[in-house]
């Protein structure tokens, strides 16, 4: 049994159209995806805008009901569980986005931003000021920021530097999935390396387990192990990140990677 | 004579924190229908250097405090507003990064796009639209002459950069200014985006500057590139010069960056430090300090060094240290 596993996964989003609403079409966002992933291990989720990457993350996320298929972590069917309980569980998948202009509360300290992904898990630091304090320092030391700048408020910081907090951020709850939407396509090239480095360093040290979804097939083949390309909500290909890059099977993936500007 | 003669322009922002020198005596020239690109990282002016051409920078904090831009008989930099405002958007057109920021979500596409033809041209509203329809289908929009009336939020991302490159050689400028057209947009759409601006560029023989932090993309478009670094250029060359022998430091260090030109498993490279703050003086060489050539090199003279040609057309900012080419980078 695998760490993650997706079964059957389906989502239909259905419209109604027409004059007075009795005609409808359904969209087949996701349609039957079964992916699994093993503990540590980083997938890339690359596919064209629309190909429902995100609705994808978002029944992984629990933020939609699927239509049918399940969401099984550590041999658990996340659906059985009482609404109380996934809320919960909530902590245990965490998100870095892509802009992280936009991401970021404007009107909240790093401290206070920090302090409340912590508390989530760790609810003894409640009361404990000083402990609060060090693991937020902590926090930042892990992903490079200096903990001098806790009391300052995102835009004071740079690009890269602001996704170094939504990284921190993520990691607060001590989460077992996080899952990336992006997280690099927003950066000047310079910086996209110094995030993925810092991505791969996390994995390493905390042995995390990772959905890196991306539209740019390069940057994913550096950071995933298993890349999964997907069409129309179906999976096309799954492989290791080597192999879909050097001997794609798919048209989409050759289309995908074909897309990549190429230095001359 | 060249068709944009730029010379040392100087962008300077007067703000709380002091004088932040953006664009710190900038000279560059376009010719009639090549493509000039500006690459360089988020804060190093590119944006701007071409801004400031059509007087686009908020006056004040910002002042043009020096230089001259020749176009044609004119001096962009001195004319008065109504003087640039026959430049601006007629004989120089402007694509904007965020295609969903920058068109009116209030306004039909069709009067967006037949707005110019309107003020510049002087044209009635039908035979304006039917030239708006006419470039619509140039740069690709299937069903054109039903779509023009829609919105922009009836678009999707790449079709709204379409119609924003529709607006902007509509009325056949000379000068096209493309500020990181396809950074917001995914990889095959850049390609679609890049594609399409090449083949308008071949039609219409418009000159582009391009202005982009991408290299791989400054890579397939451009004719000549210039590399900046905090306010200022510090290597020029045609592009096949520029990314098969690099000679400027930063320029490598860019080069080296590039996610995609790295091997898996293997740290990637990154350039150290941050670029330097604007607001305070730079003696010397600006990336000198992130610079793994300077170690053990002199300490250098007050002033930031000039550009030097070391080779016919290849142009580099004379910083001995930077110019040590370590033939293993």
């Amino acid at each position: 049994m695998s760490y993650l596993e997706l079964q059957n996964l389906t989502k239909h989003f259905t419209k109604r159209d027409g004059w007075f609403g009795n005609t409808t079409t359904t969209v087949k966002a996701v349609d039957d995806v079964s992916l699994s992933i093993e503990k540590g291990e980083i997938l890339g989720l690359v596919g064209e805008s629309g190909c429902g990457k995100s609705t994808l993350s978002r029944l992984v996320m629990q933020l939609l009901t699927p239509t049918s298929g399940s969401v099984v972590l550590e041999g658990e069917r996340l659906a059985d569980l009482p609404p109380d309980e996934i809320r919960k569980r909530r902590r245990d998948f965490q998100m870095i986005f892509q802009d992280p202009y936009a991401s970021l509360n404007p009107r909240m300290t790093i401290f206070s931003t920090l302090a409340e992904a912590i508390l989530t898990r760790r609810t003894e630091l409640q009361s404990d000021r000083d402990g609060l304090e060090a693991a937020v320092s902590e926090l930042m030391e892990r992903v490079g920021l200096d903990s001098r700048y806790i009391r300052k408020y995102p835009h004071e910081f740079s690009g890269g530097q602001r996704q170094r907090i939504a990284i921190a951020r993520a990691l607060g709850p001590e989460p077992k999935l996080i899952l990336a939407d992006e997280p690099v396509s927003a950066l000047d090239v310079s910086i996209q390396s110094q995030i993925l480095n810092l991505l791969a360093d996390l994995r390493d040290e905390l042995n995390l387990t990772m959905i890196f979804i991306s539209h740019d097939l390069s940057v994913v083949r550096y950071i995933a192990d298993r890349i999964a390309v997907m069409d129309e909500g179906k999976i096309v290909e799954v492989g290791g990140a080597d192999s879909v890059f050097e001997s794609p099977q798919s048209e989409v993936t050759k289309v995908l990677l074909s897309a990549i500007p190429q230095i001359r | 004579m060249a068709l944009l003669e730029v010379n040392d322009l100087k962008t300077w922002f007067h703000t709380r924190d002091g004088v932040v020198k953006a664009v710190d005596g900038v000279s560059f020239n376009v010719e009639a229908g090549e493509t000039v690109g500006i690459v360089g990282e988020s804060g190093s002016g590119k944006s701007v250097t071409c801004y400031s051409l059509l007087q686009l920078i908020p006056q004040p904090p910002g002042k043009i405090e020096g230089g001259t831009a020749k176009f044609g008989d004119l001096d962009l930099l001195s004319l008065k507003e109504d003087e640039i405002r026959q430049v601006r958007g007629k004989r120089i057109g402007l694509i904007f990064q965020d295609p969903m920021t920058s068109l009116n979500p209030y306004l039909r596409i069709s009067t967006q796009l037949i707005e110019p033809l309107l003020i510049h041209e002087g044209i009635g509203k039908t035979e304006a639209l039917d030239r708006a329809v006419a470039e619509l289908e140039a740069v690709g929009i299937p069903d054109a002459k039903k779509r023009i009336h829609s919105y922009p939020h009836e678009f999707s991302g790449g079709m709204r950069q379409r119609v924003m490159i529709a607006m902007a050689l509509i009325t056949r400028p000379e000068i096209l200014i493309a500020d990181e057209p396809t950074t917001a947009l995914d990889v095959t759409i850049q390609r679609q985006v890049l594609d399409l601006i090449k083949a308008r560029q071949e039609e219409l023989g418009t000159a582009v500057i391009f202005i982009t932090h991408d290299l791989a993309v400054v890579s397939e478009v451009c004719d000549q590139v210039n590399v900046m670094y905090a306010g200022r250029f510090v290597e020029r060359a045609d592009v096949k010069t520029l990314f098969s022998c690099p000679r400027h430091a930063y320029t490598r260090a860019l080069q080296r960056s590039i996610p995609a030109l790295q091997s898996k498993g293997e740290k990637l490279y990154t350039i150290p430090g941050l670029p330097p703050n604007l607001a305070h003086d730079i003696g010397g060489c600006a990336f000198a300090p992130r610079c793994p050539e300077h170690e053990g090199m002199p300490a250098h003279a007050v002033s930031r060094p000039a550009l030097k040609e070391v080779d016919p057309g290849h142009w580099v900012q004379d910083c001995p240290a930077c110019l040590a080419v370590k033939l293993s980078a």
